[in-house]
């Protein structure tokens, strides 16, 4: 971003960017906190407040653009990466959010979901999972568990869930991380993480739905038993977790297994060091693909590589071709091939 | 459309070879058929006569000895080339296309091809042809049917024969017509010997056997030396139509540059062709059209893809907004969407999305960010644009929504054309939608309605959705080269930064258009999307009496547009008893047929819809001063309806094709004299 101007002289802060309209989510819903995060972290990151640009879908979450003073448009349902698209492509220079639930993003608009991860615009995807369709009142979304009772399966679903991280990494996406919406400070830090990154950052949200799939996420985030299945990854440190700090992560043959330190002969040693820069999605993936109660949820970065951003491709080959075409202007174009003049 | 001149002598050479065939046959049945036509066709015989011509047949092959051949004139000729879809056809019509631009002549063609890249060699559905129309005044259609045909297997002939005079010239390559082929085009008797092309004049040439000799010097391989047999054909049209083939042989010499035995391959061929037509003399006389009075200035030929692409190129230039293009490939769209491709050197982005959908929504996120952005697609992208379009109604952003119209519903008729997607252009989305819809008139007027698209939308803050159709799509015609300098002034009323008195929806008084403040303007963030806004403020609004206010201004807005497109013309008398009426891709072949009704004599009136939402101002006016309103379209009647609906004081009549094919002008022409005498 060629305009990051030295955040003291912004002089921005979390007034900058709440908006003077009513929140209208469900208290107790997860989102409250997602907005206090990214309130957090705009200010922070060295962008004019003009150049954030806050896109969504439909759905609770996609009502967040209402709740920031920034520029923004409330798309139509599971359609937000494209306009992010349109909106990147058309000027890099402003920082793109878009805001997306499970239902706008892995159902309705799974398909833009999976081609703007393989085309890779600077844009930060903010993906509320809470596992439920929320705004529509209760029916199951395609992250909901397989079996669930919902609205519309009242036998329970028949139909394996996605997990997001897996599409992420199945579309060659180059950011990926996950965080709880319990957790402020994870978040902030993580989203500031995404910003920075070039490219497309997808960050999955495990949001809690307090009406209609309270305590979805309850193993991952409650106080009794997050520690145990939670793995805060973090670049260059071994995965360890646990509340004693004595669980670890290590890869045996083809697979990812638990371990605990001290048994068998595992010291700290054996535990893999996570390495979010790998070209090769391959551990990338069977991280995001952890669950409880088998595994601990990976949270924090688990895939961050460089790569040219799709803008940079197009606007690269847009001063390529105004430097190397013989037409300098559309009269030129009117006059190529075949003409004839009528005197 | 025929000129009586060439009418008379396809009409004299075909009953010489008529009747050269019969005496073949049996000199008894010959006599009978001579008198008969002597008596039936007096006129036509004594042209024979004149002309004292003698055929004799021979070896396949038909020669004539003519006491001194004679130059042509005509007024306009239409000529078919068609052929399997290898045969390279589409090239041959160019190619003869260039000719003509060169001596001057008006002209308009049509490509007439399959759906399937590569249907079954030597089937029907395999077949490929272009059409063109030439003559020495304006030339608005591709006409209706073809006086020379050019058929390079049986399956062109037969895919054909319904889209010629009955007096045609037929060219066919007589070495195609095997056994084989003429099973796959379903012929059981060969055509060429069996009778059925009485009353053609046929000249069947072995035009593979003399390619392959033309180029054997070369030592090219069996299938290499055939590939250029269209240039054959070619060469021996060029020569029926005192055409000279170096311009021709100049475009192989550029194309092929890297292959110089491709260069004289094609160029032999050629030459080859030519001779011959001079050699066997089976044209009676060449023909020759004199220049049209065009305008004074620069000319090229444009299809209606290129000139939608380039009008929207100029409209991007003369207001200083990017061009960006969000678009899905469909047929007849794509051309569109791969011309702005290539011009990047303008800054124009052209964003393949994933879908129709994706296409149309990252247009509008490039409007929010300031771009002059559109959408191309067809009846079927359309349809899957429609929320898409209502968001941009609501968010009263500038998008240009380019529908160019095919046969449907569903997938329907890919490559044919209809005009069957209006109701859907003004009134396919739910809620109150209004959108400005303009429908082109003809191929180079696309170029002129891409550009006022472009110029309403971003001036009214609003989507345009802008018809045209396959047949404008793909057909080409005469295009004077405008200066984009001269072309209108596009001044969109963009928010300046900081400004003190900005609201998301203040509206000017006059346009009733918000300003768009372009994302990453400073002191002008603001929230907009698909919820109900609020009056001035634009924050979310759910008042009733809001809605009913911001639901009428949007349409306010959009009828407001009135003020700023022209009037509708009158071809013709302003009163009378029938006045003609049509709209978009049919201008061309309506205009024709009223034109020729006129010199004939006929009192009947034309106007055409060029702007359909809004209407031209004065169109109740128009249509109040005639008795009863003829109403032409290539659907069930969505247009008339729409009239009816607007003026239901009007005597409305309709006249309709839907049979993916545009109208012929003998048609219309046969429907209004109806009309008019009945």
């Amino acid at each position: 971003m060629e305009n990051v101007i030295n955040t003291a002289e912004l002089q921005l802060t979390k007034k900058d960017f709440e908006s003077d309209r009513m929140v209208k989510w469900c208290p107790g819903c997860g989102d409250h906190a997602i907005l206090k995060a990214v309130e957090n972290v705009f200010p922070v990151l060295g962008i004019p407040k003009e150049k954030f640009v806050v896109v969504s879908g439909i759905g609770c979450s996609s009502r967040f653009p209402y709740y920031m003073n920034t520029y923004g448009i409330h798309g139509i349902h599971g359609r937000a990466a494209a306009l992010a698209t349109g909106i990147k492509l058309t000027n890099p220079e402003l920082s793109v959010w878009m805001i997306t639930g499970d239902g706008d993003s892995m159902a309705i608009g799974g398909n833009h979901f999976i081609h703007v991860v393989r085309r890779n615009p600077d844009i930060n995807v903010l993906l509320f999972n809470n596992k439920i369709y929320g705004l529509t009142k209760g029916q199951f979304s395609p992250t909901t568990p397989q079996g669930a009772k919902t609205k519309t399966s009242p036998q329970g679903t028949f139909e394996a869930p996605f997990n997001p991280g897996e599409l992420v990494m199945g579309a060659h996406g180059k950011f990926f991380a996950r965080v709880v919406d319990t957790n402020i400070k994870m978040m902030t830090q993580v989203f500031e993480e995404a910003s920075h990154h070039k490219g497309t950052s997808v960050v999955e949200i495990l949001e809690n739905c307090v009406i209609f799939n309270n305590k979805i996420h309850a193993l991952i985030t409650s106080r009794e038993t997050k520690d145990e299945n939670q793995l805060f990854l973090e670049a260059g440190k071994p995965m360890i977790f646990g509340k004693e700090k004595d669980k670890g992560i290590v890869l045996r043959g083809t697979q990812l297994e638990v371990v605990k330190i001290g048994e068998n002969g595992i010291t700290e040693e054996n535990i893999l060091v996570h390495d979010p820069t790998t070209e090769d999605a391959g551990i990338h993936t069977m991280l995001a693909s952890m669950m409880p109660p088998a595994f601990p949820a990976a949270l924090g970065v688990i895939r961050s590589v460089k790569s040219k951003t799709f803008e940079q491709a197009v606007w690269a080959s847009v001063a390529h071709e105004k430097e190397t075409s013989k037409l300098k202007s559309v009269d030129n174009l009117l006059r190529t091939g075949n003409t004839w003049i009528k005197d | 459309m025929l000129n009586r001149a060439f009418k008379l002598k396809i009409w004299a050479l075909s009953v010489s070879f008529f009747i050269q065939w019969s005496r073949h046959i049996s000199k008894k049945v010959h006599k009978c058929i001579y008198t008969h036509f002597l008596v039936k066709k007096k006129q036509r015989c004594r042209v024979l006569l004149l002309h004292k011509k003698y055929f004799c047949y021979d070896f396949n092959m038909l020669k004539m000895a003519n006491e001194k051949q004679k130059i042509v004139e005509l007024k306009n000729a239409v000529i078919r080339f068609a052929g399997d879809s290898g045969d390279g056809m589409q090239l041959t019509g160019n190619l003869f296309l260039d000719s003509t631009a060169i001596v001057g002549n008006d002209f308009a063609t049509f490509p007439d091809y399959p759906a399937e890249i590569r249907a079954p060699q030597g089937t029907i559905s395999g077949v490929s042809g272009f059409q063109i129309n030439f003559g020495d005044k304006d030339i608005h259609t591709s006409g209706d049917l073809a006086n020379v045909l050019v058929a390079m297997n049986p399956a062109s002939l037969k895919a054909n024969m319904n889209w010629i005079t009955n007096d045609a010239i037929i060219i066919v390559d007589s070495d195609a017509f095997i056994e084989k082929n003429m099973v796959k085009a379903g012929y059981e008797n060969n055509p060429l010997t069996d009778g059925s092309l009485t009353g053609h004049l046929l000249i069947d040439a072995p035009i593979t056997t003399m390619t392959k000799d033309a180029v054997k010097e070369l030592g090219l391989d069996n299938k290499s030396a055939q590939k250029s047999k269209n240039m054959f054909a070619l060469g021996m049209v060029l020569y029926m139509f005192n055409r000279e083939y170096h311009n021709t042989i100049k475009f192989f010499e550029q194309k092929f540059k890297s292959n110089p035995i491709v260069v004289e391959a094609n160029k032999k061929v050629l030459i080859a062709g030519y001779h011959f037509a001079d050699t066997i003399e089976a044209f009676a006389s060449t023909f020759k059209i004199e220049p049209a009075p065009l305008e004074k200035g620069l000319y090229r030929n444009v299809t209606g893809n290129l000139a939608t692409a380039w009008g929207f190129l100029a409209a991007s230039e003369r207001s200083g907004r990017n061009l960006f293009l969000g678009s899905y490939p469909i047929t007849p769209a794509s051309e569109i969407l791969q011309e702005i491709a290539k011009h990047k050197q303008f800054s124009a982005i052209a964003f393949q999305a994933e879908d129709e959908i994706a296409g149309i929504v990252s247009t509008i996120g490039a409007s929010f960010a300031g771009a002059m952005a559109i959408t191309t697609t067809s009846g079927p992208g359309l349809s899957l644009k429609s929320e898409a379009i209502g968001l941009a109604v609501m968010t009263e952003l500038p998008i240009v929504i380019v529908d160019v119209q095919r046969g449907g519903p569903s997938t329907g008729l890919p490559t044919k054309s209809e005009q069957s997607d209006l109701m859907q252009a003004l009134y396919g989305r739910n809620g109150e939608a209004p959108v400005i819809v303009l429908a082109a008139r003809s191929a180079a007027d696309c170029f002129y309605s891409a550009y006022e698209a472009s110029k309403l939308a971003m001036e009214h803050m609003t989507p345009v959705i802008l018809l045209t159709d396959g047949s404008l799509a793909n057909g080409s015609e005469v295009f004077l080269i405008p200066k984009v300098a001269s072309l209108p002034e596009i001044n969109p009323p963009i928010a300046e930064p900081n400004d003190p008195d900005y609201l998301p929806y203040k509206r000017d008084d006059k346009k009733l258009n918000r300003k768009w403040a372009v994302a990453g303007t400073v002191g002008l963030r603001h929230r907009i999307g698909g919820l109900e806004k609020e009056d001035l403020t634009g924050h979310v609004s759910y008042d009733p009496l809001n809605h009913e206010k911001m639901t009428k201004l949007r349409q306010e807005k959009v009828d407001r547009v009135a003020d700023y497109i022209p009037e509708l013309n009158v071809t013709g008398e302003e009163e009378g008893d029938l006045l003609v009426v049509g709209w978009g891709g049919t201008y061309g072949v309506l205009l024709t047929a009223i034109e020729e009704l006129r010199e004939e004599g006929e009192k009947v009136s034309f106007a055409h819809f060029k702007h359909i939402m809004p209407l031209p101002k004065n169109t109740k006016e128009v249509l109040s001063k005639f008795k009863r309103i003829l109403v032409c379209e290539n659907n069930m009647g969505q247009f008339v309806n729409y009239l009816k609906m607007s003026f239901p004081e009007n005597d409305y009549m309709q006249f309709n094709k839907i049979q993916g094919l545009p109208f012929k002008v003998i048609e219309l022409k046969d429907h209004i004299t109806s009309l008019l005498n009945g």
